[in-house]
């Protein structure tokens, strides 16, 4: 199910970005970059107070099994922030961070 | 005898063997067979099979031996089907034969078939013995493509330990093993068994009665170049003190556990080095190092930051930013290792695991008693897979605490030579260079506690470039540090109970010279101590990676640990300070006469550089001074600048 991850800045560019082979990086990035843009889109017509709804509204919009995914993904990225070595903005090189995406990707497709 | 295995089993090809062949293949033969227990099968055919008693060889150690030759996968299969063993199902000796044989062709090019292995062949490589046929053989081409991958074969099954005294038997008989060879006759294997354990006693006394520490060996000569591959090599016997430590952990955890991965195993010295590192970062052992402080450290280490986030990775087990204690050590150790060319694992390796560091190593605390506690559970505990190797470990677990003190009085006398050569030029490359360079240059050899240190080592083809060699010098210097250490009231003193047991000492120029240097600005001018320690502070901080950043006094004998001499400290320390020091040294060193000479031969030598070294140290105080300034007055800059430029 999980075609591509991507973690992406606060800057919004891709800090990991991975996919299976059917997709394109592009295409996918193009396609998380709307997504995003609906989040915001969202959270600017709601305003300050409805935000946190909103965002756990969306949430649910998603599949739940990918809530657990979710979960997952972001132990590993806190993980990987954990480490001090780790430069806040730069590409995520963890390896142990590319096994867990890894392992998700072959788990769900 | 060649055509014995053919003609045992009679369900493979026949097979013409030269001697060396034989001997080679009944040796793995045993290993795979030995290594499964596999249960006593019908009486092999060949008078070499008979010895060894097993006919079967179990799939497990055979497939595991078979990797190692390197081969693709489907080689592999193909062999394996050749030689018959799927046939019959299972690895007989003449299977077993046959597939060693077709292992060779294909390693020298020829495709796998049945007719490749009528013609002479060389014997097939494996890994583990590669690099020991490689030294020997002075074929550092091979070498290093293998070398890399010592870490990962030591993960496999012990069997293949064994295959150190079948490279032994090689390089015995390396005129008679040539490939073109092939005498009619040749004597049982099992006879040459102990001429391989003779032969490798002959090598380097102790060091290749353990397959295990032979192969920690390996990569620690590999990088030592060719020439540490001659037996009787000085740096050999450097190792053998170092091996020694090894084989003695891996004797231990064998019995315990058995890990096979040797170069992830932390020594004692190691661990004592891990743990003062730690203590002077964060003087509760039992609390963290934050992940701020740790960097900075490891920083200074010198690898790249993706290598040293990755270590991060591997050694912060609970992912909480924070180091404990063990973590602290499995990091320290992974990058000591990286530092000395081991490729990174890709996961923790079991000996490194927290909880099994807190286990091994409950108490930073070590002595000649736990290594004799080491020798006898392991005499108790040996594995029945080699009787040959029982008894010459436990021999040499035995004999241990004995011949360290031996061999750490040779390791001085070596160190000393080494630090001798290196000292001079050194200075003279101090001496030569502008200001700024000098500073440069200092801190990074100062700094640096494996990486130019060990490097130099490595291209002298001195000792291994084991880790920490500082706490290794501070154990090679047995109680006569201990001593200095209990009369100066530091951290150091907890390990004056410790005797040390005999690591290999690989020389340190660098830091010996800023740590000499150190010691005679410090030393002598006791009464100067606030401005010394002012300047020492900052100067600390660079100096020594390995000498973290102490109070001045702790300074003082950590070069005295870290010195590759053990004398050195004792001389460096001043004429009154290390008169009253080293007095005592000789009625400590009453167990090891020969360390006294060393050291006192030692101390002569290094008096005579510590003078220049004092001036070396001086002019590098000072323009480390100036460059402090400096930095201050850019991060100022940065600092009224930031505000603008930030939006």
């Amino acid at each position: 199910m999980a075609v591509c991850i991507a973690v992406i800045a606060k800057e919004n560019y891709p800090l990991y970005i991975r996919s299976t082979p059917m997709e394109s990086e592009l295409k996918f990035h193009y396609m998380v970059h709307t997504s995003l843009d609906v989040v915001d889109e969202k959270i600017s017509t709601m305003g300050k107070a409805l935000v946190d709804q909103r965002e756990l509204y969306l949430g649910l919009l998603y599949p739940t099994e990918d809530y657990k995914m979710f979960r997952k993904l972001h132990n590993s990225y806190t993980d990987v922030m954990c480490n001090p070595f780790y430069n806040p903005g730069d590409r995520i090189q963890s390896r142990a961070f590319d096994s867990m995406v890894t392992s998700m990707m072959i788990q769900v497709c | 005898m060649e055509t014995a295995a053919g003609g045992g089993c009679g369900s493979g090809p026949p097979l013409l063997l030269s001697e060396g062949e034989q001997q080679c293949y009944s040796e793995l033969f045993a290993r795979c067979a030995g290594a499964a227990s596999g249960g006593a099968g019908p009486g092999p055919p060949e008078a070499a099979r008979v010895s060894l008693g097993a006919a079967t060889a179990a799939a497990g150690p055979v497939a595991d031996l078979f990797r190692a030759s390197q081969l693709p996968a489907e080689t592999l299969h193909q062999i394996t089907e050749l030689c018959g063993a799927k046939r019959v199902g299972y690895f007989g000796p003449t299977q077993f034969y046959v597939a060693l044989k077709l292992i060779a062709a294909a390693q020298s090019g020829l495709p796998v078939r049945i007719e490749s292995i009528k013609c002479e062949l060389p014997l097939p490589r494996f890994m583990m013995s590669k690099n020991d046929g490689e030294i020997r053989f002075g074929n550092p081409a091979e070498l290093h493509g293998t070398k890399v991958q010592i870490p990962y074969l030591t993960t496999e099954k012990n069997s293949f330990k064994r295959m150190d005294d079948e490279d032994k038997q090689q390089e015995a008989q390396s005129p008679t093993m040539s490939p073109l060879a092939s005498p009619p006759s040749s004597p049982p294997p099992y006879q040459r068994v102990p001429l391989s354990h003779g032969y490798s006693k002959l090598r380097s006394g102790t060091e290749q009665m353990h397959p295990a520490p032979y192969e920690a060996r390996q990569p620690l000569v590999q990088p030592e170049g060719p020439s540490s591959g001659g037996p009787g090599a000085k740096p050999l016997r450097h190792q053998a003190s170092l091996i020694r430590s090894f084989s003695v952990e891996r004797e231990l955890q064998d019995n315990n556990s058995n890990y096979p991965d040797e170069p992830w195993r932390i020594t004692e010295e190691q661990r004592e080095y891990y743990v003062n590192q730690f203590r002077s970062l964060q003087p509760d052992p039992s609390s963290f190092i934050s992940g701020s402080v740790a960097k900075n450290f490891f920083t200074k280490s010198k690898l790249s930051i993706p290598e040293l986030s990755y270590i991060w990775e591997l050694s912060d087990a609970d992912c909480d930013g924070a180091l404990t204690l063990p973590e602290f050590c499995a990091a320290f150790h992974l990058i000591v290792a990286r530092k000395n060319g081991y490729p990174l694992p890709e996961g923790l390796p079991p000996t490194l695991q927290p909880e099994y560091l807190q286990a091994a190593f409950p108490k930073p605390k070590w002595d000649c008693a736990l290594f004799e506690s080491y020798s006898e559970s392991m005499s108790a505990n040996q594995q029945p897979r080699d009787l040959n190797r029982m008894e010459t470990s436990v021999k040499d677990v035995a004999d241990f605490p004995v011949p360290t003190q031996d061999v750490t009085g040779d390791d001085k006398q070596a160190l000393k030579n080494t630090i001798n050569e290196a000292l001079p030029k050194d200075v003279s490359e101090d001496s030569a260079t502008p200001k700024d360079s000098n500073s440069l240059k200092a801190r990074p050899r100062s700094r640096s506690y494996s990486s130019t240190s060990i490097e130099e080592a490595m291209k002298r083809g001195e000792d291994p470039p084991t880790p920490p060699p500082r706490p290794q010098k501070t154990h090679s210097r047995a109680s006569s540090l201990d001593l200095n250490k209990v009369f100066q009231p530091t951290v150091p003193a907890t390990k004056s109970g410790l005797l040390p047991p005999p690591p290999a000492l690989p020389p340190r120029p660098c830091p010996s010279q800023s740590e000499q240097v150190s010691e005679t600005e410090l030393l002598p001018q006791l009464n100067r101590v606030p401005s010394q320690a002012a300047e020492c502070s900052p100067a600390k901080k660079d100096v020594s990676y390995s000498q973290p950043p102490s109070k001045p006094i702790r300074r003082k004998f950590r070069p005295e640990n870290q010195s590759t001499e053990n004398q050195e400290p004792s001389t460096a320390a001043g004429g009154p300070t290390s008169v009253a020091t080293v007095k005592p040294h000789p009625t400590v060193q009453k167990q090891s006469s020969k360390q006294k000479k060393a050291i006192q031969t030692a101390i002569r030598k290094n008096k005579e550089a510590n003078a220049v070294l004092a001036r070396l140290n001086s002019e590098l105080q000072q323009q480390l001074k100036e460059v402090h300034q400096e930095r201050i007055a850019l991060e100022n800059q940065l600092e009224q600048l930031r505000p603008v430029t930030v939006l």
